[in-house]
């Protein structure tokens, strides 16, 4: 057992690590400002700023400055910063990436595909065009890229106007913890554990239906838990009859328990692990998986 | 114990299944048809954006006939293509999907080379909008199209090598994925500078 795992970790470490051209530089916070361009009570101001914004709309605005591209190509460039620190949040795709680089006296705005509603392309050259290019023309950093990240702010909220054709209010989609998919994973490990035995089919049942309830409702009280574990029990010893009816009866000898319930282990184990380790960012800032598909503008300064 | 033996074929077979990658490989095939969906969706915006475009120049550039005819009978070409999930099965098919889509590619980089001679044009409000859309339906396209490749290299790998080739060939006979090839030199999107 031992031996396998040490072989196992060898080989992985044997996988090439997937190369990329251009170094994406580290997420360090909010405001990533390589090229120095903030002063520090202005880095700080924004920081605080975009961290109140995502709690308030859970919306992620990251900012990067860059001394240069170094003959990179800016769009190519955000697309990989973007997909490397994911701004926004899974499944809402609610993520701003405003990039400068200071050398080729480039901006571009990277949206989310979630935010293109509220801030299209053209809404985005604006804010670069209008907000931000005049100050940074003019070397006022801390003021045309706090103008420039305000103007992101309210338009993600929807207050900023552009024109009234692009200021259209994005739907808010609803992040489910999808409960269904809990439930049938419990009804499928009751079933598969029914093959073995029904009674351990119903306590399958017994233990899955209230931890399935706990993960996807964190409300509920322990009364409803031994009501669900009663259920539960019913139900899981309902689907083993159900299956052996059709299959002709459950033998639970001592090998059938044993591996069935090592199998059940394992399966719920890995998917409980999975679920718990995305939650909890408190201490560091990183991105929430929010997906990008190159829209957003750039332009000159 | 002999209930046990009985069910042994059923757990075997999905052990043996996903043991040799049969879900995997559908789950790759999956990807490539959903990066393809980005891909077209992504070209069709394109040309979505093509008649507003072709009308603002019309107003300022009238003398620009052949160059507008040029970019409107490319989308017109571009636009009568039937498109379907067979493309991505069909090598020569992509090849004239990729084809239709670079000659627009190369209609509308002459228009924008044409527009440079027309001062109030650039200065229209309309147009400068429209072109910022353009160049970021442009990038759109370009990530879809990587990320489609990326995609059919996954699935192409996973398809040809072992043991998944051979449920491959046993049980799931799916082909060979084309992936989209670096446009020619003339026909790169249009590079708008103002």
């Amino acid at each position: 057992m031992c031996l396998k795992r040490i072989l196992i970790l060898a080989l992985l470490m044997l996988l090439p690590l997937p190369a990329i051209a251009l170094d994406v530089p580290q997420l360090t916070g909010r405001v990533n400002d390589y090229a120095r361009l903030l002063s520090p009570e202005a880095s700080a101001r924004l920081e605080q700023r975009l961290a109140g914004f995502e709690r308030e709309t859970s919306n992620q605005v990251v900012l990067l400055t860059i001394p240069s591209l170094q003959g990179d190509v800016m769009e190519q460039f955000a697309v990989r910063v973007a997909e490397q620190w994911k701004p926004g949040q899974k499944g809402k795709d609610n993520g701003v990436l405003v990039i400068l680089a200071k050398a080729e006296h480039k901006v571009r705005i990277e949206v989310g595909m979630g935010l293109q509603g509220v801030l299209p392309d053209i809404t985005a050259s604006h804010i670069i065009r209008d907000v931000m290019r005049p100050h940074l023309k003019d070397g006022n950093f801390d003021q045309g890229i706090t103008a420039g990240v305000d103007a992101i702010l309210a338009a993600t909220k929807g207050e900023f106007k552009a024109s009234a054709q692009d200021t259209k209010q994005g739907k808010p989609h609803t992040k489910s913890p999808s409960p269904i998919t809990l439930f049938l994973l419990v009804a499928v490990g009751a079933l598969i554990l029914g093959t073995f035995s029904r009674y351990l089919g119903g306590v399958a049942g017994a233990a899955g239906l209230p931890l399935a309830a706990w993960f996807s409702f964190p409300g509920v009280t322990l009364l409803t838990l031994v009501l669900l574990a009663t259920a539960g029990f019913a139900g899981g010893l309902f689907l083993s009859m159900l299956l052996s009816g059709m299959f002709g009866g459950g033998g639970g000898g001592p090998f059938g328990g044993g591996w069935g319930g090592g199998f059940f282990g394992g399966f719920f184990g890995g998917g409980f692990g999975g679920g718990g380790s995305s939650g909890g960012d408190d201490s560091g800032f990183s991105g929430g998986g929010g997906g990008f598909d190159g829209g957003g503008s750039s332009d000159d300064y | 114990m002999k209930r046990l033996i009985a069910k042994m074929p059923f757990i075997l077979l999905l052990a043996l299944l996903s043991g040799c990658g049969y879900n995997t490989m559908q789950a790759n095939e999956e990807a490539v048809i959903a990066a393809w969906g980005n891909v077209e969706s992504s070209y069709q915006r394109r040309a979505d954006l093509i008649p507003n475009l072709v009308e603002v120049v019309k107003g300022y550039a009238k003398h620009e006939a052949d160059t507008l005819k040029a970019v409107t009978e490319a989308r017109a070409k571009v636009g009568s293509m039937q498109v379907s999930k067979d493309v991505l099965n069909n090598p020569a098919s992509l090849n004239k999907f990729q084809q239709a889509q670079g000659e627009l590619s190369g209609a509308l980089s002459r228009l924008m080379v044409v527009v440079e001679k027309y001062p109030d044009l650039k200065a229209n409000q309309n147009f400068m909008d429209l072109q910022k859309q353009l160049e970021g339906t442009e990038n759109r396209i370009n990530v879809a199209r990587e990320r489609y490749n990326e995609s059919v290299q996954v699935f192409n790998t996973s398809i040809r090598t072992f043991p998944n080739s051979m449920t491959n060939s046993l049980i799931l006979h799916l082909q060979r994925k084309e992936a989209f090839k670096a446009e020619e030199g003339a026909k790169t999107a249009p590079k708008v500078k103002f």
